[in-house]
């Protein structure tokens, strides 16, 4: 039953997109097709999300779940059991929510990336982001520090950051940033933490061990239902501010002296979409571990579906990305209970084939 | 009335002049061309005219503003530039790389109106290109690519056109067709339009104005009648060539002279070059 559930969502996603949007892959973008998209993918956000609450180790019945719907939306009361109450909203909907907001800055961070470097091998961690942040992470597990109250992820984000000023410090020369020369400091910077990691990793006690790894293969178990509507803002302020950009990001990516001819001030713009997106990313990346794969073939499948242009393609890859992630962490959840897999592994097992089937049919 | 003015102007990347004293004016609806050998500073000083590179020397103006009191998006709305050609990563379609000529007169959110796909439109059917509006930029010929560019360059409804040596690429069929779209547009619009190229025959023939450009410098400057002749040219691309006039135009016309001409011909001075 809940391997149908989750079968049915994997070929609507498909399907939908692909049906609403017949055609439309070679037309220039208006505001009412990104309206129409973006209605469409909350929509299937939305269900996906309705289902991910339906599955889980306890099982709560499809009855139970329409009840609330249905009087929710006719404002009677709830009579439910309190155990299936604090199931369903205090465990699973901020889990749901968390993995939703994780996917969408992952996907919008790689559609940035991608776009500013010109690079489609770019993701949200090619700057180095991930390592600062794995650091981090893996310091406050070692010291005990991720015991106290935002241990972890603080210490990760602080990583992160350290790790955004150092990369973008080495690439900056006469006020400019370079694009490749952030590639190269990136890559680098990343190496380096790599290093460091696995020094750590070698020195930690087998304790240790095992919440290292979780962290390193992305984990959404972390989540504090507390902290979601922090997180949602710094979320939604980030989107604002790159979807501001999005018609620069189309001009940039034709040429970074293309989009200056055209009225861009590029080196502004690539600062602040930079920043945003690191910003974003470090967020992300601090309360969720390094999930890959996400933030790489989200946006190369939007740009498959739905062309190049960064106003479809920004909505569009936020929205799927969010489904994404849910469906993947569902199957994490359930595959297998009562233990639950790193989020990291399932984006990465089904992403891959998926993405190399798409490579195939169509060419990037 | 002027539209272009640049006063002494001085450029360099690092250490070494790039453009030094190069002054001149155009009028409006005026078509100029810029020559010189490699790494004489044509596209350096085509980039300074943009506002992409910024002068150490000397001033530029643009409808008698000085060119850095303009904004890029000032900038972009008087003044148009078709590359040599465009590689992009990810697959724009050709309808949507004109609609970005609409850019500079969009503001930060808003999506193109009805005039906006109007005149796009019409950039597109001036060019040829409108019936590849749906297909892929990266799936066009190098000479359908050119004509996207300039439908994009027009899609921005500028009053001075820059080109750098947008024929470079193309056989000779599309490299007539385009100058010969360019000098509709700069004689039915009065747009003014400044080409940067090597073939000094094009120049000449299009070309109102020449600017010959030696190691930074303007060497000389003026109608083509007096700017190419044989003594300017030799000295500036040191090698010989023999100027006559095109039967057809009346315009100069080069003719290359090779050291090793095949069957050692009429041409009396190369002739007696040793023959492989």
């Amino acid at each position: 039953m809940i391997k149908h559930f989750v079968l049915s969502i994997f070929i609507f996603f498909g399907s939908s997109i692909f049906s609403a949007d017949k055609g439309q892959a070679d037309r220039a973008v208006t505001l009412s097709r990104v309206i129409r998209v973006s209605v469409l993918l909350g929509l299937v956000l939305f269900l996906v999300s309705l289902v991910s609450m339906l599955v889980g180790p306890s099982q709560i019945g499809t009855a139970s779940l329409l009840k609330i719907f249905f009087s929710g939306l006719f404002g009677s009361e709830i009579v439910l059991p309190d155990m299936e109450k604090t199931i369903l909203f205090s465990i699973r909907l901020p889990r749901i929510v968390f993995a939703g907001l994780v996917g969408a800055a992952l996907a919008a961070a790689g559609v940035v990336f991608q776009g500013l470097l010109r690079n489609p091998l770019a993701d949200p961690y090619i700057l180095g982001i991930s390592g600062g942040s794995a650091v981090g992470a893996i310091i406050a597990i070692i010291s005990g520090a991720g015991a106290i109250p935002f241990g972890t992820p603080g210490l990760s984000f602080l990583g992160a950051l350290a790790t955004i000023v150092l990369v973008y410090g080495i690439a900056r020369s006469n006020r400019e940033l370079q694009s490749n020369t952030l590639l190269l400091a990136g890559v680098i910077v990343n190496a380096f933490f790599s290093a460091v990691i696995m020094f750590l990793v070698s020195v930690s006690s087998n304790t240790n061990l095992h919440s290292i790894m979780f962290w390193l293969m992305g984990d959404l178990s972390l989540v504090v239902g507390e902290d979601i509507p922090a997180i949602a803002l710094f979320m939604a302020v980030g989107f604002s501010v790159i979807y501001l950009y999005a018609r620069h990001l189309n001009l940039i990516v034709m040429s970074e002296e293309t989009a200056m001819q055209l009225g861009v001030d590029v080196e502004k713009t690539k600062k602040i979409l930079f920043l945003t997106a690191s910003l974003i990313t470090a967020a992300a990346v601090s309360v969720s571990g390094i999930i890959g794969f996400v933030g790489l073939i989200i946006p190369h499948i939007m740009r498959m579906l739905l062309g190049s242009d960064h106003r479809l393609l920004l909505p569009s890859s936020l929205l799927f990305g969010a489904s994404f992630l849910i469906v993947a962490d569902t199957v994490a959840r359930i595959a297998m209970a009562p233990a639950e897999l790193p989020v990291g592994v399932i984006t990465a097992l089904c992403g891959a084939p998926y993405f190399i089937y798409l490579l195939r049919r169509r060419g990037v | 009335m002027t539209i272009i003015k640049l006063s002494d102007i001085g450029f360099k990347y690092s250490e070494d002049w790039v453009l030094r004293h190069v002054s001149f004016e155009m009028k409006k609806g005026e078509f100029l061309g810029i020559i010189g050998p490699n790494g004489s500073g044509k596209t350096t000083l085509l980039k300074t005219i943009d506002g992409i590179f910024i002068p150490q020397e000397g001033e530029i103006r643009i409808d008698g503003v000085p060119g850095r009191q303009l904004s890029r998006m000032d900038l972009a709305r008087r003044i148009a530039v078709v590359p040599q050609d465009t590689q992009l990563i990810f697959p724009f379609t050709v309808e949507e790389v004109v609609l970005m000529g609409r850019a500079p007169h969009l503001g930060k959110l808003r999506f193109e109106g009805e005039k906006d796909f109007r005149i796009v439109e019409q950039a597109m059917k001036a060019t040829d290109t409108y019936s590849l509006r749906r297909r892929g930029i990266n799936a066009l010929s190098g000479g359908e690519r050119q004509s996207v560019l300039i439908a994009r360059a027009l899609a921005q409804e500028p009053r001075i056109m820059l080109l750098d040596e947008p024929t470079a690429l193309l056989d000779i069929r599309h490299q007539v067709a385009f100058f010969d779209l360019i000098k509709t547009l700069n004689r039915d619009r009065s747009l003014t339009v400044i080409a940067v190229t090597h073939d000094i025959n094009l120049a000449s023939d299009y070309c109102d104005r020449i600017v010959l450009l030696k190691s930074g410098q303007i060497y000389a400057q003026g109608a083509p009648r007096e700017v190419i002749v044989e003594k300017n040219i030799n000295e500036v691309y040191g090698t010989n060539v023999l100027v006559d006039q095109n039967p057809v135009t009346g315009k100069p016309r080069v003719t290359l002279l090779s050291s090793h001409p095949s069957d050692g011909g009429s041409r009396s001075e190369a002739g007696a070059a040793p023959q492989l």
